[in-house]
C-alpha cells in the first residue's frame, strides 16, 4: 500500500560452495567402491541320501584331501599346493595315455566337432576341522587348473584366450572341459 | 631477465575467479551421489576374507544375498562368545534359519530374476569347514546353488610360476 517497490536484495552466494563441499565430503566418506569378487562355484542339487552315487572307475577319480592340520593329500600321498595345479592338468589331459590317469571318451560337441573328452573328476574332501582359508586355497588351485586347460585348448584351437571367444563357443568349450570338481561331505581324514 | 621484473612490477597477478568453483564441486557431488551405494546391513561379525587368484566379479548386486560367517564383534562377544557365528540380515542366526532366509530373499526378487540369484559367502579364513559344509548343505536343500566364495584378489607373482 504505502510500500514502494523496493529492489530485492541479492542473496549472497559465496557460501554455496561451502554447502556443496560439505555434502561432497559426506558422500565421499560414506561411499564404498569395493567390488565384490570371489570364486564362483555351482553346488550340486540336493538328492536324497538313499540314492547311490554313480559308479565311477577308480582311475577317473583324482582324490584331493585336506586334513585337520590343513595338510594336503593327493591320491593318498602328501603334496604341496604349488604342484597341485599341474598334477590336476596332467590328470585331465593324460598326455602319455597312462593307465592310472583319466580315461577319454570321444564325444561330438556342437561347434567343436569330435573331441576327446576326459572322464576325470577331481574329488575334494576335507575334515570338519579344516580351515576355510586353506580349503579356498585348494579350491582356487583346482579352478585355476580347469581355467588354464580351457585357455590352452582355446589357444591351440582358435588362437585366443577363452574369455575372448564368443558366448556360443565358450559354452562349447565349457562342455568339452567342464569344471569337474566334486565335493564330498566332510569326513574324518586319518593323520 | 629485466623483462620479467618489469612486467611483475607493473601489473601484478590477476586474481583467479572462483565463480565456477561451486559448479565443479556440484559435479563431483553428483558423481559420488550417483555412484554411491549405502551399506544396507551392518556387519556384526569380524571376518578376513581368504585370497584367491581365480576370482569372478559379482555382476548384479541386487541379485546377491549375503551370508556372513565369523566371530562376533567385540560389543557382541559378551552375549554370543567368540565362536564362529552366522549372520543373516542384521542378526545372528543358526544354520537351520538359512532355508527360511533364502526363501524370503527369493520373495523379494522379481519372478524373472529368481533363477539368477547368487549367494555370496563372506566367511573368515579361520572358520572351520564343518560349519561351512553345513551352510552348503542347507543351501543345496534350499536349491540356492549359485555360490560365490567371496575372496580378495591376489596378484600372482610371476617369479613363482
Amino acid at each position: 500500500m504505502a510500500r514502494k517497490n523496493r529492489n530485492v536484495p541479492e542473496i549472497n552466494q559465496s557460501s554455496l560452495a561451502d554447502i556443496a563441499f560439505m555434502l561432497l565430503i559426506f558422500f565421499l566418506v560414506t561411499t564404498t567402491m569395493d567390488v565384490d569378487s570371489g570364486i564362483y562355484r555351482k553346488l550340486p542339487a540336493w538328492v536324497n541320501e538313499d540314492q547311490k552315487p554313480p559308479d565311477i572307475n577308480e582311475r577317473n577319480v583324482f582324490v584331493v584331501g585336506i586334513n585337520l592340520n590343513n595338510e594336503l593329500f593327493v591320491e593318498g600321498a602328501y603334496a604341496t599346493i604349488p604342484e597341485l595345479k599341474d598334477r590336476v592338468k596332467e590328470f585331465i589331459i593324460n598326455p602319455l595315455q597312462k593307465d592310472d590317469l583319466s580315461e577319454k571318451e570321444t564325444k561330438f560337441i556342437e561347434g567343436l566337432g569330435d573331441y576327446d573328452k576326459s572322464k576325470g573328476v577331481v574329488s575334494l574332501t576335507n575334515d570338519r576341522g579344516t580351515d576355510y582359508g586353506s580349503y579356498i586355497r585348494v579350491q582356487n588351485e583346482l579352478v585355476a587348473a580347469f581355467n588354464e586347460l580351457r585357455d590352452e585348448f582355446c589357444y591351440a584351437q582358435f588362437g585366443m584366450k577363452f574369455k575372448a571367444l564368443s558366448v556360443e563357443l565358450q559354452e562349447a568349450v565349457r562342455l568339452a572341459i567342464p569344471t569337474a570338481i566334486s565335493e564330498a561331505e566332510p569326513v574324518e581324514i586319518k593323520r | 631477465m629485466s623483462r620479467f621484473s618489469r612486467k611483475g612490477k607493473s601489473k601484478g597477478v590477476p586474481p583467479i575467479s572462483t565463480a565456477s568453483l561451486p559448479d565443479i564441486v556440484f559435479m563431483l557431488l553428483f558423481f559420488f551421489m550417483v555412484s554411491t551405494t549405502m551399506k544396507e546391513t551392518e556387519v556384526i561379525v569380524k571376518y578376513t576374507l581368504p585370497e584367491a587368484t581365480e576370482t569372478v566379479k559379482l555382476e548384479k548386486k541386487s541379485l546377491v544375498s549375503y551370508i556372513y560367517v565369523g566371530s562376533p564383534r567385540l560389543q557382541h562377544q559378551a552375549l554370543y562368545g567368540t565362536d564362529s557365528k552366522i549372520q543373516l540380515d542384521d542378526s545372528f542366526k543358526n544354520v537351520n534359519d538359512i532355508q527360511d532366509y533364502i526363501a524370503s530373499e527369493r520373495e523379494k526378487r522379481d519372478e524373472k530374476e529368481r533363477p539368477k540369484m547368487t549367494v555370496s559367502l563372506k566367511a573368515d579364513e579361520k572358520t572351520k569347514m564343518g560349519l561351512v559344509q553345513e551352510i552348503k548343505t542347507e543351501l543345496r536343500k534350499a536349491s540356492a546353488l549359485k555360490l560365490n566364495y567371496s575372496s580378495k584378489k591376489r596378484v600372482v607373482d610371476s617369479r613363482f610360476n
